[in-house]
C-alpha cells in the first residue's frame, strides 16, 4: 500500500479547492451573502497556499475562474519567499501565462491590489513589466484604464516611455503627460487628443471607448437614450449583450449578433427576456442556443449515447442580485449542450416543465423524484445540474442515489455526475448529494466536458499520483506557447462579469481578442499608429 | 367591560380538533425546508378557496385600536388584512394590490408622531370587505381574559382591582425579524405550487401556523411573517442556532429489488413524513379544551378566535381563524396562531383558576394545595401583585418569611 492517509487528504483538499475556485466568485449567492463567500474563499486560498503550494500554483492551469486566478496570483506573488528557486521559476511561467489569458481590467485590478498589499519584489515588478510590454496598444490602455495603468507604472518603477518603445515618437512623448490631466497643449496622438477634447466637447465623447465615454456623458449631462444610440458602435460585444435590457428600458435599440455569443452568456441573456418576447422570438433564440451548444460540443457532438439530465429550475436558481439567474442559466446551457452531445436525450426539469425556453425560477427542488424519472429512461449517462439543496423531500435524492448504487447498479453501468454551479460558503465546497456520486463545480456550461473528466477524481477511486499526473499534463499543455497549439483552456470569457463594480468601471474589451474588440468601422484612425 | 369570555365555549366543532386537523381542513403537508434551527412546513390546498380572499394594508405608524366600549390599546401594527367576499359566479382575480379599498381610515394625531386610530379590531369596510388586524384578535382575546377583575368584592382585592379590573394589562412579544434565522429561512424558502399556508417551527417547537384561502394570497402574504408576533420561547429557541435534523427515515435497502420498488419506497417515505408531521408535530395547535368565540359572521364566513386550556408545561396556542361554508362543507380559510410563552400560560392559568373559584383566594390556594400566602406570592410573581391590597400582600410576605 503506497498511498498514505496524507495523500488521500491532499487529493481531497485539491479537489475541494478546484471546485471552489471554479464556482466561487466572492459574490452574494442565494443562500449566503458576499461577506460569507469572501471569507470562506479566502480561508481556502490561505490553506492551500500554506499546505500545498505546488499544487496550488498548478491549479492556475485548470479552468478556475478569473476571480480566483487573480487571487492565486496575488497570493503566490506576496509569499514568494516560501518557494525555492525551481518552484519560483515554474510559478513565474504559470503566472505570466495566466495573466495573458485574463481580461485586462482584471489584471489591472490585480496590479492595484498588489500595490495596496505593498508587494513590490523584483519578480512582481518584472511580471508587471512583461505584461505591459506585451500589451498590443498601450496608448489605448492609457485612456481606457488610465488610473490603473498610472498606478501600475508608478508601483513597478517603470519608465512608461520604454513600455511603448516601438510606438511612434509622439506616443512616447505624450503617454506620460496623459496621466497628469487634460490641460495644456493639444496632443498629436489621435486617441489622446480625443480624450482631451471630450472634456470640453460632447461630439468627442462618442469616439472614446464606451466605459470612458460613460463617465464623460455623465459629466456633460447627456441623456441616456441619446448616449446609448450614438455610443453603440464603440461597445464591445459583451457590453452590447449586457446593455440589451437596459437599452430596452430607455427605448433604445442595440443590434446584437447572437451567433457569436458563448452558450452560458446566451442562456443568461435569454432568461433575462420577458416570457412574451421569448415565445415571440422562439425560433431565433432556440436556433442561437442550439448553434452555441454545437460549437461548445465540438467533435464530441452526438457521441454520448443515451443521456438523461436532471436540471434544477427551483426558486433558488434565481441566484442573487449580483449573480442574477446564474444557476438557471448554467442549467439551461447544460440542457442544450447535452442535447447536442447525446444521441438520445431526456431532460427532467425539477418543476416538471418541458419547454426550456420559457423557464423561470419557481417552486421547490424535488430532486429525488426527478432522479427516479430519469433513471426510468435507462440512460448511459445521467447528469445532474443543481445547487444541491434538495428539499422536497430533503435528502431523498441522496437516498435514491445511495440505494441505486448499492442495490440496483453496483457495477456502475450508468455514469452519474453531479455538477453544481454554486459554491457553498459553509461547507467550503460545492454541496454534494451523496459521497458515491462525484460532484464538480461548474461555472460555464461549456466546461461540462472537461468537468465530467475531472469529476472522476472526486469519486475517490483515483489517487494523488494520478491527480498529480493529470495536473502536470494540464500544466504542460497550458504552458505551451500559444502559437504552437490551441490553448487547452477555453478562453476565459470574464466569467464574473456580473460583478457590479466591474460593470461600472471596466469593460471586457480585450484588444487582442478579436471577438471582444471594439467594433470600430475604421480601426486605426482613432487609435495610435502603433504597429 | 364586557369582553370576558363566557365560561363555556360559544361553539364547538370536532372538525379542527386534535391530530389530523390539517387533513380534515383540506390541506396537505409537504416536506419541510430547514435553515439552521428553523423548519418551515408548507401546506398545500388541492382546491383553493375562491370565495374569500385576503389582502394586506400596510401601516407605518403606531396604532391606537378602539376595541369598542371605551377600551383602547396602543400597539405597533405593521399591517391589517382585508378579507374580501366574492359573489357567486364572480371571476377569480388575483388578490394583492388589485383591490383598492373603498375608503381609508382618517389619520389623526399630533404632527410629531402620527398615530392612527383603528376603530375596532374587525371592521366592515364596505359591503363585501372586512378589515382585521392579524393576530390582534387572538392577542386581545388573551389580554381580555377575565379583564373585568374580581366579580365579588372579597376583602383581599385592592380598590383599583375592583374598580378597573386588570387594566392596564400588557404582554410582550418579539417581532419575527428579531427571531434569529427566521428572516433568512423565509427568504430562501421555495414556495410550492398551490401553497396556502405554512407551519413555522423553531428548534422543532411549533411557533406559528398560518393558513390563507388562496395560493396568490399566500405569495403576497409570505413576507409578512417576519412582521408577525412570536413568543419569548420562540425567540430563545432561535438563539440556540442548532441546525435541525431531517426527520424522515432512510430507505430500507433490503426491500428494493427493482427501480419500481425504489419508487414505492420513496413514496412511502414521503407519506410517512406527512403522517408523522400531522399527528405528532402539528396536533398541538388545537388542544382539547380550547374555547372558541365568534367575532364576525358574514355570508357563510365566520371570523373567530380561540384560547387554549392554559395547561402549564404544555404548548398553548392562541389564534384566530376564518372558516367558510356550513356544517359538513365547512372549510378552514384562514388561520394564524401565536405560541404563548411559559409565563403567559401561567398567567392565563392563574386567572382561569381564580375565576373558577369566584376570585376567592383561599379556595384557589386549596385547589393548588398550598397556603393562601404562597398563592398570593405566586400571583405577585406572575405580575398581578397590584390586584391585592398592599397591607394584605405585606401580611402574606411576612408570613412567608417566617
Amino acid at each position: 500500500m503506497t498511498e498514505t492517509i496524507a495523500d488521500l487528504v491532499a487529493c481531497e483538499d485539491v479537489l475541494t479547492f478546484v471546485n471552489a475556485a471554479i464556482t466561487g466568485t466572492g459574490q452574494r449567492e442565494f443562500h449566503h451573502d458576499a461577506a460569507e463567500q469572501t471569507l470562506s474563499l479566502g480561508f481556502l486560498h490561505a490553506y492551500m497556499r500554506e499546505n500545498y503550494r505546488e499544487l496550488y500554483a498548478a491549479t492556475l492551469a485548470l479552468d478556475v475562474n478569473d476571480h480566483n486566478a487573480a487571487l492565486i496570483v496575488r497570493g503566490l506573488l506576496s509569499t514568494a519567499r516560501d518557494a525555492d528557486d525551481a518552484q519560483r521559476r515554474l510559478e513565474g511561467r504559470l503566472v505570466a501565462r495566466r495573466l495573458e489569458l485574463l481580461p485586462p481590467q482584471r489584471v489591472y485590478r490585480l496590479f492595484r491590489a498588489l500595490r495596496r498589499d505593498g508587494v513590490n519584489n523584483r519578480r512582481t515588478r518584472a511580471i508587471m513589466r512583461d505584461w505591459l510590454l506585451a500589451r498590443p496598444d498601450l496608448a489605448f490602455d492609457a485612456v481606457k484604464y488610465r488610473g490603473a495603468l498610472k498606478d501600475a507604472v508608478r508601483h513597478a518603477h517603470l519608465n512608461v516611455e520604454d513600455l511603448v518603445a516601438d510606438a511612434p515618437d509622439h506616443v512616447r512623448q505624450e503617454i506620460g503627460r496623459i496621466f497628469y490631466g487634460a490641460t495644456g497643449h493639444p496632443f498629436v496622438t489621435p486617441i489622446f487628443e480625443t480624450w482631451r477634447q471630450a472634456h470640453y466637447a460632447q461630439a468627442a465623447v462618442y469616439k472614446l471607448p464606451f466605459t470612458v465615454a460613460e463617465g464623460f456623458a455623465a459629466q456633460h449631462g447627456i441623456p441616456r437614450k441619446r448616449f446609448l444610440e450614438r455610443a453603440e458602435r464603440n461597445m464591445t460585444r459583451l457590453e452590447r449583450l449586457r446593455l440589451q435590457g437596459h437599452a430596452g428600458e430607455n427605448k433604445a435599440r442595440l443590434d446584437i449578433d447572437l451567433a457569436t455569443v458563448p452558450l452560458t452568456r446566451l442562456a443568461t441573456y435569454v432568461l433575462s427576456l420577458p416570457l412574451d418576447e421569448r415565445s415571440a422570438r422562439r425560433a431565433e433564440l432556440t436556433g442561437a442556443l442550439r448553434a452555441a451548444a454545437r460549437r461548445a460540443a465540438g467533435p464530441d457532438a452526438g457521441r454520448w449515447g443515451r443521456v438523461a439530465a436532471v436540471l434544477d429550475d427551483s426558486f433558488s436558481t434565481i441566484g442573487s442580485a449580483e449573480k442574477r439567474r446564474r444557476p438557471l442559466a448554467v442549467a439551461l446551457g447544460g440542457h442544450f449542450l447535452l442535447e447536442a452531445l447525446a444521441g438520445e436525450f431526456h431532460p427532467f426539469w425539477t418543476s416538471g416543465r418541458t419547454d426550456p425556453l420559457l423557464l423561470y425560477p419557481f417552486g421547490p427542488t424535488p430532486l429525488g423524484t426527478r432522479l427516479l424519472d430519469a433513471l426510468d429512461t435507462a440512460p448511459d449517462r445521467l447528469v445532474i445540474v443543481s445547487d444541491g439543496f434538495d428539499n422536497a423531500p430533503p435528502g431523498l435524492a441522496a437516498e435514491v442515489l445511495r440505494v441505486w448504487r448499492s442495490r440496483l447498479d453496483p457495477d456502475r453501468r450508468v455514469s452519474i455526475t453531479h455538477l453544481n454551479p454554486v459554491y457553498d460558503a459553509e461547507g467550503f465546497d460545492v454541496r454534494r448529494l451523496v459521497p458515491t456520486v462525484p460532484t464538480a463545480g461548474v461555472r460555464d456550461a461549456e466546461d461540462l466536458l472537461t468537468l465530467v473528466e475531472l469529476a472522476r477524481f472526486a469519486e475517490g477511486r483515483v489517487g494523488l499520483p494520478e491527480l498529480r499526473a493529470h495536473l502536470d499534463a494540464r500544466m504542460a499543455r497550458f504552458l505551451t506557447p500559444t502559437g504552437a497549439t490551441e490553448p487547452p483552456t477555453p478562453e476565459p470569457e470574464d466569467p464574473a462579469s456580473e460583478d457590479p463594480a466591474l460593470d461600472a468601471e471596466d469593460s471586457t474589451a480585450d484588444p487582442d481578442d478579436p471577438s471582444g474588440d471594439i467594433q470600430d468601422p475604421t480601426p486605426g484612425t482613432e487609435r495610435t499608429e502603433a504597429p | 367591560m364586557n369582553t370576558d369570555l363566557p365560561p363555556e365555549p360559544t361553539w364547538d366543532t370536532a372538525l379542527w380538533r386534535g391530530p389530523g386537523w390539517i387533513r380534515a381542513s383540506g390541506l396537505i403537508s409537504k416536506p419541510a425546508q430547514t435553515w439552521n434551527s428553523v423548519r418551515l412546513v408548507p401546506l398545500v390546498r388541492d382546491e383553493p378557496i375562491e370565495s374569500l380572499r385576503l389582502d394586506r394594508r400596510a401601516y407605518d405608524e403606531p396604532s391606537i385600536v378602539d376595541v369598542g366600549d371605551r377600551t383602547y390599546y396602543l400597539s405597533y401594527i405593521p399591517h391589517a388584512f382585508v378579507a374580501h367576499w366574492e359573489g357567486e359566479g364572480d371571476a377569480a382575480t388575483a388578490s394583492y394590490g388589485t383591490r383598492l379599498l373603498a375608503r381609508d381610515d382618517k389619520g389623526i394625531g399630533p404632527s410629531g408622531m402620527p398615530i392612527r386610530v383603528r376603530r375596532r379590531m374587525a371592521r366592515r369596510l364596505a359591503g363585501d370587505r372586512l378589515r382585521f388586524l392579524p393576530l390582534h384578535l387572538a392577542v386581545e382575546g388573551y389580554l381580555a381574559l377575565h379583564f373585568g377583575g374580581p366579580e365579588i368584592a372579597w376583602e383581599e382585592w385592592s380598590r383599583r382591582a375592583l374598580a378597573s379590573g386588570l387594566s392596564p394589562r400588557e404582554e410582550r412579544a418579539y417581532m419575527g425579524a428579531s427571531v434569529p434565522d427566521l428572516a433568512d429561512a423565509l427568504r430562501i424558502f421555495e414556495i410550492h405550487p398551490g401553497q396556502c399556508g405554512v407551519l413555522v417551527y423553531v428548534a422543532d417547537a411549533l411557533a406559528s401556523a398560518f393558513v390563507v384561502p388562496h395560493p396568490d394570497d399566500y405569495r403576497a402574504l409570505h413576507p409578512t411573517l417576519v412582521q408577525d408576533l412570536f413568543g419569548e420561547l420562540v425567540y430563545q429557541y432561535g438563539l440556540l442556532r442548532l441546525p435541525v435534523e431531517d426527520l424522515a427515515l432512510p430507505i430500507d435497502e433490503g426491500a428494493v429489488r427493482t427501480l419500481a420498488d425504489l419508487r414505492t419506497e420513496a413514496e412511502r417515505r414521503m407519506r410517512d413524513w406527512a403522517d408523522f408531521h400531522d399527528e405528532a408535530m402539528a396536533e398541538e395547535v388545537f388542544a382539547p379544551g380550547s374555547r372558541f368565540e365568534d367575532v364576525q359572521r358574514m355570508r357563510g364566513a365566520r371570523l373567530s378566535r380561540f384560547l387554549p386550556p392554559f395547561t402549564p408545561g404544555r404548548p398553548n396556542h392562541i389564534g384566530e381563524m376564518i372558516d367558510v361554508g356550513e356544517g359538513e362543507r365547512a372549510r378552514l380559510a384562514y388561520l394564524k396562531t401565536f405560541r404563548l410563552s411559559e409565563t403567559q400560560i401561567r398567567r392565563g392559568y392563574l386567572l382561569k383558576r381564580l375565576a373558577a373559584h369566584g376570585w376567592r383566594l383561599a379556595d384557589t390556594a386549596a385547589e393548588f394545595g398550598i397556603t393562601e400566602a404562597a398563592f398570593a406570592l405566586r400571583l405577585e410573581r406572575a405580575g398581578f401583585g397590584h390586584l391585592l391590597r398592599q397591607d394584605v400582600l405585606d401580611h402574606y410576605r411576612a408570613a412567608a418569611r417566617r
